[in-house]
């Protein structure tokens, strides 16, 4: 019922901005404006921004690892205090200021509206809100650079008492604005994600029913909510957090009667969850990208809705195999071993449906699908090194090495520079109208698999032999400072300069694309879903007429079909 | 795999790397096989001329087993990693032999100080003695630790013991060892704890007790000097001849 009616106000709505297509000025249009499709934009290219700087740090700390106080060509010399702040900031920009806006505000500002078929988000004014909120986290990020003492370096993870006194992590005002800028970013997401769960839930177009929303929508919507529900402990950690730092309480220093441990609990408390925030939207992008270049239904669409499902649930009970050695009970070590392996079972049949659906199907190895397809691959590794540190057993040896910095990085570039570029190869023909290259993006997709692995697979080994994390000079160490050690550093360190060499091909791309890019079309890759149904770009209000639909989201190669796909919004025969 | 490296020189570090071992064959088994038929299956159904897609939805019982199936082995190898590791948990962490020694560890910004119990082998009496960067132990002994922090998180990892303790400001978090070789190795602080964390570094060194012995008699003299004539007595304990 309630779709019924939401999707007829947006058919009126829709009829209504068809008259009044006049023109606008270049800020209403691209900087002020309420419109979903350019939220996106708006929300990817800071996402790609933010993520520039994050590779800067990252090239930063690892030549500093490669060749210890030697001068950086573009950094100069790095000191300890600014190799904690890289490292910091680098951890804090790629999951909050990259992964974040890339696959859960870029993809879900482009992908709801156009694939439930609605005109626009359910709260546009909100939407901008958050995007400007955003904005502004970034800014207050960067700008703790530039302020006296410096960025904050107390890592990522802000364990207090380091990141509480400024006596002890010397930037006083620097920890303070990565806090502020960390729960601005966190209004912004809320501000998003009470959009994206409406939209999805409100605005769909008729005869949609639950079961035909496309994999990632649920996926936004299950991180969106995921999201929400754990934010909350961390924000008034965080409160407590920026109380201890500029107004002298102790809510996490033993001397005043605090406990440190408890900003841990509730850091990962949505710590955990916020790994499956990002992940999610991963998967469902990869899910879209996988079925229509499979021409394949995707194998057991229910299996997967609950499995992910599963894992969210899991996830909530997970946090404290980060804090296995971090001084709690012993005993609580034994639980949550147990409930960590649990939630393997769901990944893992998650994981063998993509597979799955690859079977019997005709693979078209485009580039979109390429990335799609090495997610799949090198998230397994990640997948399955995790074991090793949720089992707390081994994680007394492995925790706080670069096995962990290997681990996480296996999921996290998967999630975040994979995915990412697999749905923007996806769909910026949808958004721009425009075709990408097919041989510069392989160009691009080989060389940055081929540097991304070669950053990581030493890290492995580095970790396994005792490297452990966040040191800016191993010299210091005599068990660590041998040459077979220093050698997969650097090799590590070539990785990345390979890596970020490769994104010279994405740019070198997107001009191609800008210049000359062919005409795309409404449907290039022949997919089911909806927003395939409108014009590249889709205008003002993205469908007219507003469409209806009559079947599930991937039916490909249907028996008896005359083409091998069947929209969404077509009409039966 | 990891003592091709780094030497075990603990009692559990046996048990940890054939954990670490056995969690390597069953994910390293699965992982080759999801791979193997990822790229199989990649390959096996590339896009042909005039080729068709197979209509399948996943719910067809000859289609899901082989889903079903591999999932029961799963949550064997599951069940298998999680007996074996509360076990090494359990020996490690849950229990507390009874100690030959006992020290107390003090993790400061940044640096490692160590209070050793002297002759009289009790801590806080007044014949301890406390080294910097440099913790003395028995080979062969069981040795209780009490790590104690004034000032931020730390961590005390011994790599070669296998062992990591994170030390928390306002508690006294104890822990065992007992070694099995002697030598002299790193202690590392692995949990971030300022701009000395990246040169937060002591040594363990681990001795026979002739030795040991030696070094509590010379460094006795020095470490308690206020009641100098107590400090003769030691000295015949040391063993002369080498």
């Amino acid at each position: 019922m309630t779709t019924t009616t939401a999707s007829h106000h947006a058919d009126a709505h829709a009829a209504g901005h068809a008259h009044d297509d006049h023109e606008q000025s270049f800020f209403v249009k691209y900087l002020w404006s309420t419109d979903h499709k350019v939220i996106g934009f708006q929300y990817m290219i800071t996402g790609l921004l933010m993520a520039m700087i994050g590779g800067y740090m990252a090239y930063g700390f690892r030549m500093q690892l490669a060749w210890p106080g030697e001068w950086i060509p573009g950094v100069g010399f790095l000191s300890s205090q600014q190799y904690n702040a890289y490292v910091t900031t680098h951890g804090t920009v790629m999951i909050f200021w990259f992964a974040m806006p890339v696959l859960i505000a870029a993809f879900g500002n482009w992908l709801i509206p156009l694939m439930i078929g609605c005109d626009d988000m359910a709260f546009p004014r909100i939407n901008r809100l958050s995007y400007q909120v955003f904005l502004i986290s970034a800014v207050v990020l960067i700008g703790s650079f530039f302020v006296d003492g410096g960025a904050f370096g107390g890592a990522w993870t802000a364990y207090p008492p380091l990141s509480a006194k400024a006596t002890m992590n010397l930037s006083p005002l620097g920890s303070t604005m990565w806090v502020l800028a960390v729960a601005l970013e966190f209004v912004a997401f809320l501000l998003g994600g009470i959009n994206f769960i409406t939209t999805a839930m409100n605005a769909r177009a008729p005869g949609m029913k639950m079961m035909d929303i496309p994999i990632v929508v649920w996926m936004i919507v299950v991180a969106s909510i995921l999201f929400m529900v754990s934010v909350g402990p961390l924000v008034a950690g965080a409160a407590m957090l920026v109380l201890d730092q500029q107004l002298g309480t102790a809510f996490y220093d033993p001397s005043g009667g605090g406990d440190p441990i408890l900003w841990q609990h509730l850091f990962w408390f949505f710590g955990h969850p916020e790994v499956y925030v990002v992940l999610l939207p991963a998967m469902g992008v990869c899910a879209e990208i996988i079925t229509c270049n499979a021409r394949k239904k995707f194998f057991g669409y229910k299996t997967l809705l609950y499995t992910v499902f599963a894992t969210g649930i899991i996830s909530f009970f997970v946090w404290a195999h980060h804090q296995f050695v971090a001084g709690i009970d012993p005993r609580m070590a034994n639980v949550f071993t147990i409930t960590t392996l649990i939630i393997s079972i769901p990944i893992a049949e998650m994981i063998f449906l993509y597979i799955a659906t690859l079977a019997g199907g005709q693979i078209r190895l485009n580039v979109p699908m390429l990335w799609a397809l090495s997610f799949v691959a090198e998230f397994l590794l990640g997948g399955v090194t995790g074991i090793f540190l949720g089992a707390s057993g081994s994680d007394i040896y492995f925790h706080d090495t670069y096995f962990v910095i290997a681990h996480f990085h296996y999921t996290f570039v998967p999630i975040a520079v994979i995915a990412c570029f697999a749905g923007f190869t996806h769909w910026i023909p949808k958004m721009t109208g425009k075709m990408m290259n097919e041989t510069l993006g392989k160009l691009h997709f080989w060389t940055t698999i081929v540097g991304f692995n070669l950053v990581f697979l030493p890290l492995f080994i580095t970790g396994m032999w005792g490297d452990h994390r966040r040191i800016y000079n191993y010299d210091h160490f005599p068990d660590l400072s041998t040459q077979a050690l220093q050698d997969l550093r650097i090799a590590s360190t070539v990785g990345l300069l390979i890596m970020i060499a490769a994104q010279g091909f994405f740019v070198w791309n997107l001009i191609w694309t800008w210049k000359k890019g062919p005409a795309a079309g409404n449907n290039p890759w022949q997919g089911t879903t909806l927003e395939w149904s409108t014009t590249s770009p889709p205008g003002h209000g993205n469908f007219h007429p507003m469409p209806t639909v009559y079947r599930g989201p991937y039916e490909y190669s249907v028996p008896g079909a005359e083409a091998d796909f069947l929209p969404q919004s077509q009409p039966p025969a | 795999m990891i003592s091709y490296a780094v030497e075990q020189v603990s009692t559990y570090a046996k048990d940890i790397d054939f954990l670490i071992l056995l969690i390597c064959g069953l994910v390293g088994f699965w992982f080759f096989v999801a791979e193997g038929v990822l790229f199989f299956l990649i390959f096996k159904y590339r896009a042909k001329e005039g080729g068709k897609a197979a209509y399948m939805d996943g719910t067809d019982p000859k289609h899901t087993r082989f889903i079903s199936w591999p999932h029961r082995f799963i949550l064997i190898c599951d069940v298998v990693i999680v007996v074996f590791a509360v076990k090494v948990w359990m020996g490690v962490k849950q229990t507390m032999p009874a100690p030959d020694q006992t020290v107390r560890v003090v993790a400061q910004q940044w640096s490692w100080s160590f209070q050793h119990p002297g002759p009289d082998n009790k801590l806080d009496t007044a014949d301890d003695i406390k080294t910097l960067d440099e913790l003395h132990v028995v080979v062969g002994q069981t040795v209780q630790f009490e790590l104690v922090s004034p000032d931020v998180i730390h961590s005390f990892s011994v790599p070669v013991f296998r062992l990591k303790q994170d030390v928390i400001p306002g508690r006294a978090i104890k822990g065992w060892f007992k070694t099995t070789q002697t030598g002299s190795y790193d202690i590392q602080c692995a949990e971030i704890c300022g701009i000395g964390h990246g040169a937060m570094v002591a040594r363990i060194v681990i001795e026979q007790p002739e030795r040991y012995a030696e070094w509590v008699a010379a460094n006795v003299a020095t470490a308690t000097v206020p009641p100098a004539p107590a400090a003769p007595a030691p000295a015949p304990a040391a063993p002369a001849p080498k």
